[in-house]
C-alpha cells in the first residue's frame, strides 16, 4: 500500500528473554481511525512505543512517510507531522495551560529559536493557543498552571498540546484512562471533533473502554500475548465471539 | 474574549511593578557611591560581578532545571582571559576583553556543554563539577603558562577608551569601575529577561517540566539545553573579567569546587525564580560572609547553618520572601481600597 503513512514491516521487539511483541505487520493510511486493544501486557503501549521510535525494534522496521521512524528521533517527527499523547498524564508542571499549548505552535511554526522576542505577544500563536484550547474546553483555564488542573483537564491538556502541532498522524495511549465513563465520552467526542477541525489525517488509539472503542474506531486491531489475533474493520471484529473473548472477555453493549 | 484580556492587563501590570521597582534599585545602587564607605563600595562590585555569574546559573538552574556544580570554571576561564590579554598581548580596553573573556568561554562551553546536557539532576551536576575540577588542576600545573597557584596579574584597563591609571586602586573602583558593572549588571538583566519571556525560554521551561514529552512537541532538548549552558557560560565569564580587573589577579581558587559552590548558595540565598534574586543573593552572601568573618573564626559553620535555615524556612530565597510580602501587602491594600 502506497497512501500508507505509518507502515510496520515484521517489526518485533523483546526485552531480554521476554517477547512483548511478535514480529507484526500494520499499514495505518489516511483517513483511519484505528484502536489498538488487547488485555494487560498485550504489548499495546510497546507497539505505539515502536511507532513512535521511542523504542527501536528488535526485528524489521517502522517507518512514517517512507523514513526509519527509530532513526528520526521524536522532534524530526514531530515536524514530519506525527503526535503522541502519554498513558501517565504528562504535562509541563508548572506551565500554563495557555504556554503548554504554545510550546507545540512554536515548534510547528518553526519560531522556537527567537531568542528576544516575547512568547506572550505573538499573534499567531496566541491564535492558535485560543483555537486549541476552545476545541479541548480548556478556555477558563488558559492562564492556570498546569499542576492545578484536575486529572481529566491534565489529560485534555495533553492531548490537546499533541493536537496543536497540527499532526497528520495523532497516537494515543489510554487517553481516557482513569476518567469517569461520562467524561470518557465527552473527551473522545472532543478528539473526534478536534481531529476533524484540525485536519489530522489518521488517529491511532489504545483503549480499554471496549464501548469506546465501538463507538468511535473504525478499525481494530486486537492484540494478545504479544501477537495479533485480529486486525479487521470494527463490524466484523466484534461479530466474532471468539477474538472478542481473547482480547476482552465480553462483548460490548449492543454487540451480540 | 474577556480571559485572556484581564490577564495581559495583569501580566501589563506585574511589569510595571518590576520596572518601577527595578529603577528604584538602579537609582539607590546608583546614588549609592556618595553616602556609602570606600569599603563597603569595594565589595558591591563583586556583588555586581556575581550577580551577573547568577543570572547565569539561573538560566541553567531555574528555567532549564540544569544545576550546575563547576559553574566557577567559567569565571576562572574569564579571569585568566583577562590576565593573559592584558598581560601578555598588551590589550588595554576592558570591552575587548570581555569579549575575548566571552570568546574563550563559549568555546570551552561548547564541548563542556555538549557533553554535560545529555545528562540531568545529580548526573549533570556531577559532570560539570568534574570539568571544573579539571581546569582547576591545569591552573595549579601548567605552572608556566597560568603562574601555578600564585596566578596570574591582570593590568588596569581602559574603560570605553578613557585612560584611567591616574586613578588610586580605590577611585578607579569606587568610582569608573563601579558605575561601569552597574550599567554592566542592568545590560545583562534586561537581557535575560527578554530571553527567558521568549518561545526559546519557554521551550527551556517545558524540557525542565517533561524532557520526553517536550521532545515529542518538538522541543530540541538538547539543543537548546547547550545554548542555555553556552549563554550562562558567557555570562559567567563577564562575572570573571570583572572580579579579576577589580583584584588585579586571576587566582586558580576561583576555579575550585568551593567557589561553584558558593554560587549555589548565593542561588539558594537570593532565589532563582525572579530576576532581582542574583542581586539580592550576591549582596546577601558577600556581607554575610564579611560580617561573620570580622566576628567568628567559625563563619564558615555559620554560613553553612544559615544556608540550612534558608532551604528549610526560605526555599524561595530571600527575593521571594520579599515577593510573598508586596503580594501580601497588595492585596491588604485591595482589600481595603475595596471596603
Amino acid at each position: 500500500m502506497t497512501s500508507a503513512l505509518i507502515e510496520v514491516k515484521s517489526a518485533s521487539r523483546t526485552f531480554g528473554s521476554f517477547t512483548a511483541l511478535a514480529p507484526i505487520d500494520l499499514a495505518i493510511s489516511s483517513g483511519e481511525f484505528v484502536a489498538i486493544v488487547g488485555p494487560n501486557g498485550a504489548g499495546k503501549t510497546t507497539l505505539v512505543n515502536l511507532l513512535t521510535g521511542l523504542l527501536r525494534p528488535s526485528t524489521g522496521s517502522v517507518t512514517f512517510k517512507g523514513q526509519d521512524v527509530s532513526r528520526l528521533g521524536p522532534v524530526r517527527l514531530a515536524r514530519m507531522g506525527m503526535a503522541r499523547g502519554f498513558q501517565l498524564v504528562t504535562v509541563f508542571p508548572e506551565l500554563t495551560v495557555a504556554e503548554t499549548i504554545a510550546v507545540a505552535a512554536f515548534s510547528r511554526l518553526g519560531r522556537a529559536h527567537h531568542w528576544f522576542s516575547s512568547a506572550h505577544s505573538d499573534g499567531d500563536i496566541n491564535g492558535r493557543v485560543a483555537r486549541v484550547a476552545d476545541a479541548f474546553g480548556l478556555t477558563d483555564r488558559l492562564e492556570q498552571p498546569a499542576r492545578l488542573l484536575a486529572q481529566g483537564e491534565k489529560k485534555l491538556l495533553d492531548v490537546a498540546s499533541a493536537f496543536a502541532l497540527e499532526p497528520e498522524v495523532i497516537l494515543l495511549d489510554e487517553p481516557t484512562s482513569g476518567v469517569s465513563t461520562a467524561d470518557k465520552h465527552a473527551i473522545m467526542q472532543t478528539l473526534v471533533i478536534a481531529s476533524e477541525k484540525m485536519g489530522v489525517k489518521a488517529v491511532v488509539l489504545i483503549e480499554h473502554d471496549m464501548d469506546l472503542v465501538a463507538t468511535y474506531a473504525g478499525r481494530i486491531v486486537g492484540l494478545h500475548a504479544g501477537r495479533v489475533i485480529a486486525d479487521r474493520p470494527k463490524n466484523d471484529f466484534f461479530t466474532d465471539a471468539e477474538v472478542v473473548a481473547m482480547v476482552v472477555g465480553r462483548p460490548p453493549k449492543g454487540f451480540h | 474574549m474577556p480571559a485572556p484580556s484581564t490577564t495581559e492587563a495583569a501580566r501589563r501590570n506585574r511589569n510595571l511593578c518590576a520596572i518601577g521597582g527595578g529603577v528604584l534599585l538602579v537609582a539607590v545602587l546608583a546614588l549609592l557611591p556618595g553616602v556609602a564607605s570606600p569599603y563597603t563600595l569595594t565589595m558591591i562590585l563583586p556583588v555586581f560581578a556575581y550577580a551577573i555569574a547568577l543570572l547565569g546559573l539561573n538560566l541553567l538552574f531555574g528555567t532549564s532545571g540544569l544545576l550546575s556544580f563547576g559553574h566557577a570554571l567559567f569565571l576562572a576561564i574569564g579571569a585568566y582571559a583577562a590576565a593573559v590579554m592584558t598581560g601578555h598581548w598588551g590589550v588595554k580596553s576592558l570591552e575587548l576583553v570581555l569579549l575575548g573573556g566571552i570568546a574563550a568561554a563559549v568555546v570551552v562551553a561548547i564541548p563542556v556543554g555538549f557533553l554535560s546536557v545529555r545528562y540531568t539532576r545529580i548526573f549533570f551536576g556531577m559532570l560539570t563539577l568534574s570539568f571544573g575540577m579539571l581546569f582547576h588542576s591545569f591552573l595549579i600545573k601548567f605552572y608556566n603558562v597560568t603562574g601555578g597557584d600564585t596566578g596570574m596579574s591582570v593590568k588596569r584597563v581602559r574603560l570605553l577608551g578613557l585612560d584611567l591609571s591616574h586613578l588610586s586602586r580605590v577611585e578607579f573602583q569606587t568610582g569608573p569601575l563601579y558605575y561601569y558593572a552597574l550599567v554592566l549588571v542592568i545590560a545583562a538583566t534586561l537581557l535575560m529577561w527578554r530571553i527567558v519571556q521568549s518561545p526559546f525560554g519557554l521551550h527551556l521551561r517545558a524540557q525542565r517540566d517533561n524532557a520526553r514529552k517536550a521532545e515529542y512537541l518538538g522541543v530540541r532538548v538538547h539543543a537548546f539545553r547547550l545554548a542555555a549552558f553556552v549563554l550562562s557560560a558567557a555570562y559567567g565569564a563577564v562575572a570573571g573579567v570583572l572580579l579579576a580587573v577589580r583584584s588585579g589577579n586571576a587566582d586558580p581558587e576561583l576555579a575550585y569546587w568551593t567557589h561553584s559552590g558558593e554560587l549555589v548558595f548565593m542561588t539558594v540565598l537570593g532565589g532563582f525564580a525572579s530576576f532581582v534574586g542574583p542581586l539580592v543573593g550576591a549582596f546577601a552572601f558577600i556581607f554575610l560572609r564579611d560580617w561573620l568573618m570580622g566576628m567568628t573564626e567559625f563563619w564558615r559553620l555559620a554560613m553553612g547553618g544559615i544556608l540550612v535555615l534558608v532551604v528549610i524556612f526560605v526555599p524561595r530565597g530571600l527575593a521571594g520572601l520579599a515577593a510573598d510580602a508586596t503580594t501580601r501587602l497588595r492585596n491588604q491594600f485591595d482589600l481595603r481600597s475595596r471596603r
